[in-house]
């Protein structure tokens, strides 16, 4: 592999830019691998890397049945963030805001993570104390949380409405300064690049069509590019997992949605901070471009259309407008959804799927970009070893039938 | 927006209506019989289909369940049964 940098930008540069090679190889299946992935997005290339660099597995095939970071890898809004309530949470997220932060190095790729610092703000003094027990509960769990009030506030969002009749004055809320945006295409190509050069098969237009079971275990995959024998599988596909589980007869605690997100005409720099405004349900932010990236909650019809409706636009741009009056000049460039994988307590379900050798991450609903290296590296240590990540154990399947919920949605206040 | 017709009050907006489940669930009983595996399965459990789906819809306003067969990817709506009356 070629490695990135600014000696080697010079001296392409001078050359005319003719000597840059394809940061990954396009592989053909091969009959049979040690584990195989199934999903090309962010948490299945970031799998395929851990297993090669963590665990030495290098005989990986990642399936990806359109192109890599292609589905909900490359729809979100890049938002990373550990602001989460329970210490189960915390760790799972917050090892992954770590490992972001030593990305771009460690991939000698740069995912332009900007740790702009994230704001949730809130308007009433309800809200306030729902972010006072946000924060406190941050900082017993050892991340970078604080509260901070109006003034401060004010002060990283200067252009939220402040005048005497704002629907939503803002009264402060949770800073958390590690928060921020990184950018989504480079995290999958990054790791596609990486996992490559490790000798990774990353297989884009495979579909895969059937699960081969054998005896209790998995023995393979059917794809419409011919069979595939491994004894390890890894499903990270987000809202096509529950399709592929039915594959192995399995059923799991998912309905899929999809989630909306928008990009405004690009304007000169106006917002340097990632905000989500708690009575809104709006969150924003500002591309490298000058674009605001905003999105909100979920459609509220389930489906697996890539596509959204006029509801949820309405409400996430209305609540846009409110927190910024002046953005209403703006016109808006794009919109676009993806499908997620929403879970009844908003916590990912990562863990064995039955079947021996079948594993899942997914669930993660409107918020697995921020956790790709995270989810990448726990799923790439249940393939690798069999057993859980002393992190992931909470998160396997078994938390619905004992009863022992991560119910973020009531903990950390997501929308869904 | 898309457009739901509630067997009892006729077309309205989707903003109206809530999706309560997948239809087909069977409460297992008796509940001192039951294990964690198959209460879990039946409170949480679903096949999430890509395609032809067969669900309970929930007309909030006027509180009326519904059986509504559509297309999860189309959002073509097939057929809507009323429940009223139904015991199974």
């Amino acid at each position: 592999m070629k490695r990135y940098s600014a000696f080697s930008l010079v001296t392409e540069g001078l050359r005319g830019h003719r000597g840059w090679r394809p940061a990954w190889r396009k592989a053909d299946p091969q009959p049979g691998y040690d584990a195989v992935i199934v999903g090309g997005g962010g948490h299945g290339l970031a799998t395929a890397y851990y297993l090669a660099r963590n665990h030495g597995i290098r005989r990986v095939a990642v399936l990806e049945k359109g192109w890599i970071g292609g589905g909900n890898t490359g729809r979100n809004t890049t938002a990373v963030r550990s602001n989460y309530f329970y210490p189960e949470s915390v760790a799972l997220y917050d090892l992954a805001l770590r490992l972001y932060e030593g990305l771009s190095r460690e991939l000698n790729y740069n995912v332009m993570l900007s740790q702009r610092g994230m704001l949730i703000a809130a308007h009433t003094p309800a809200q306030m104390e729902i972010c006072t027990r946000i924060a406190n509960a941050m900082q017993l769990n050892g991340v970078d949380g604080e509260l901070i009030g109006a003034e401060k506030a004010l002060k990283l969002a200067p252009l939220l409405n402040r005048t005497a009749d704002a629907r939503y004055n803002c009264m402060g809320g949770v800073w958390q300064p590690r928060g921020g945006v990184a950018r989504h295409d480079a995290v999958a190509w990054g790791y596609a690049r990486a996992a490559s050069d490790m000798g990774v098969d990353i297989i884009e237009n495979c579909t895969v069509t059937g699960l081969l079971i054998e005896g209790g275990k998995i023995a393979g995959v059917d794809t419409d590019r011919g069979a595939i024998r491994t004894d390890r599988v890894g499903l990270a596909a987000a809202g096509a997992t529950p399709g592929l589980a039915a594959m192995a007869g399995i059923r799991l605690p998912i309905h899929t949605y999809a989630l909306q997100a928008f990009v405004s005409e690009p304007v000169k720099p106006i917002l340097d901070t990632v905000l989500l405004y708690l009575g809104t349900g709006t969150y924003v932010s500002q591309s490298d471009k000058g674009e605001l990236v905003f999105g909100g909650g979920l459609d509220r019809v389930p489906t697996h259309g890539q596509n959204g409706n006029l509801p949820a636009q309405e409400t996430v741009i209305s609540g846009l407008l409110e927190m910024f009056p002046a953005f209403a000049q703006l016109r808006l460039l794009r919109q676009w959804a993806g499908v997620v994988d929403v879970v009844p307590d908003s916590s990912p379900v990562i863990g064995p799927a039955g079947p021996e050798g079948l594993f899942l991450n997914c669930g993660w609903g409107t918020g697995g970009f921020k956790a790709i290296p995270a989810g990448g590296w726990l799923l790439a240590h249940l393939l690798a070893t069999g057993s859980h990540h002393e992190i992931s154990r909470p998160f396997d399947l078994d938390r619905f039938a004992r009863g022992r919920l991560i119910d973020e949605a009531a903990g950390s206040g997501i929308a869904h | 927006m898309q457009v739901f017709t509630c067997p009892f009050c006729g077309p309205r907006d989707e903003t109206e209506f809530h999706f309560a489940a997948e239809a087909g669930k069977k409460r297992p009983i008796p509940a001192e019989a039951v294990t964690d595996d198959e209460w879990a399965d039946y409170l949480y459990m679903n096949s999430a289909p890509r395609g032809a789906a067969r669900e309970v819809w929930l007309h909030v306003t006027c509180g009326e369940f519904f059986l509504m067969m559509r297309n999860t990817v189309t959002r073509e709506v097939a057929e809507i049964t009323p429940l009223r009356g139904r015991t199974g």
